[in-house]
């Protein structure tokens, strides 16, 4: 039977149930619907991550998809060559798309994602950010946030998260977004948008990881969602220089639409060492980010 | 065209197929159990289960894939009029 939700996210799986990962997953999620939304005619590569053991362990496969495991650095410049072989052989219209983790992304692939981004490659990278490196046991990314918990942080991170989205929209490219599991269809909509586009598409998708931030598996879009609503993740796109908010953070430039950042950052282990100025800092920092967005709006 | 010569090879490729870790149900503390009375068939459950161990049955209800449900508890955590309950095994 049809049904409303089918239109913009399809019944078809490519994920296939019975994986390895963790209860509650954000990567198995974000991959199971990435799949959704760009359909079987797709080439993933996956590069050394939680995500590399996800896929399934051999002799079986959990995702019906062709998929390459890759050494660390090399995700960005493989997605490159296949693209090019598969363009040649007159196949250009199949995706071919980078699955990273934050660490894989914002760290050890940053040379091959800036070389892939500057060449103009026809692909579409996605970094499913759990901000640190869990698949080896919570150790800092780059892209962990200011005063997070992890076991190479253990009194908090005492530098802010790199922004990868802007460091890649610098390139120039056609497409960048950023996205979070508890708004599939947004996140979906924009896996499209960049398959329709010719060059380099860049998603970063929040990854809330349960073992990784210390919250029950049952909160995972609990807390993606809460990420948003209090303006700590900003969903928005930049299409060909275009910076446009999207999904709920479009009503959100107003602080008192914000819900305080307290009430996402109680929610999570990795932060329940954190005084009261610490939250205010944060505070500061999550509202100085939306001054900025403000500005590049009015222009 | 079949080939003269007989390899004996292992190559490094995987074939897809469910169960990859195996039945991954086993993995369950509290199994969620859908009560079709309540149920409005939104599909946020199948939407956000991260194992895809909800598969929609012919009448749009969700059903949930007990060999592979991992009881990870987010589709009783999404259902908006709370229409799955997580019961310990
Ligand atoms: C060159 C290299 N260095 C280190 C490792 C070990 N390693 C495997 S996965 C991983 C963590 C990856 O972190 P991230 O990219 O954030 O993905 P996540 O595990 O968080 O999904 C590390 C350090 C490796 N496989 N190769
Ligand atoms: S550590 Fe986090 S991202 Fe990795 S498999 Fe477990 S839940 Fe998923
Ligand atoms: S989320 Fe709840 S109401 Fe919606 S389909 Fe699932 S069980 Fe039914
Ligand atoms: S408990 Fe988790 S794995 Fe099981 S059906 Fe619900 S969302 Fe899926
Ligand atoms: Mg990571």
């Amino acid at each position: 039977m049809s049904h409303p939700l089918f239109k913009v996210i399809p019944k078809e799986e490519y994920f296939l149930p019975g994986t390895p990962a963790c209860p509650g997953c954000p990567a198995a999620l974000g991959l199971r619907l990435l799949l959704k939304a760009l359909g079987p005619k797709t080439v993933i590569v996956i590069p050394a991550c939680c995500s590399s053991i996800i896929q399934g362990a051999y002799p079986r496969s959990a995702i019906k998809v062709p998929l390459i495991n890759i050494a660390f650095a090399a995700s960005a410049a493989t997605a490159s060559g296949i693209a090019e072989a598969l363009e040649l052989k007159g196949i250009g219209d199949a995706n071919v798309v980078v699955w990273a983790g934050d660490g894989g992304t914002a760290d050890i692939g940053l040379q091959g994602l800036s070389g892939a981004a500057e060449r103009g490659h026809n692909i579409i990278y996605v970094c499913y950010d759990n901000e640190a490196y869990m698949n080896t046991g919570i150790q800092r990314s780059g892209a962990t946030p200011y005063m997070a918990w992890t076991t190479t942080t253990p009194t908090g991170k005492r530098e802010i998260k790199k922004d990868i989205p802007l460091i890649v929209a610098m390139h120039r490219v056609p497409y960048v977004a950023t996205a979070a599991l508890a708004y599939p269809q947004d996140y979906v909509m924009k896996l499209r948008k960049a398959a329709a586009k010719k060059g380099f598409k860049y998603i970063h998708l929040l990854a809330p990881c349960p073992p990784g931030w210390r919250f029950d598996s049952s909160k995972t879009i609990e807390i993606s969602r809460l990420a948003v609503e209090t303006g700590t993740w900003v969903l928005y796109e930049i299409e060909d220089g275009k910076f446009r908010l999207t999904g709920p953070s479009k009503g959100l430039i107003d602080k008192s639409k914000r819900k305080p950042v307290a009430e996402y950052l109680r929610t999570q282990g990795r932060f329940s060492h954190l005084s009261d100025e610490d939250m205010a800092k944060i505070q500061k920092i999550v509202d100085e980010n939306w001054e900025w967005i403000k500005r590049w709006l009015e222009g | 065209m079949e080939s003269k010569i007989k390899f004996d090879l292992i190559t490094p490729i995987s074939y897809p197929g469910e169960g990859s870790a195996g039945a991954t149900g086993s993995w369950r503390v509290f199994k969620p159990i859908i009560d079709r009375e309540k149920c409005r068939k939104c599909l946020l459950c199948w939407l956000y289960c991260p194992e895809a161990a909800i598969r929609v049955s012919e009448e749009n209800y969700p059903e949930i894939i007990y060999e592979y449900c991992k009881g990870c508890g987010i589709c009783a955590n999404e259902c908006p009029v709370k229409a799955i309950s997580m019961v310990e095994e």
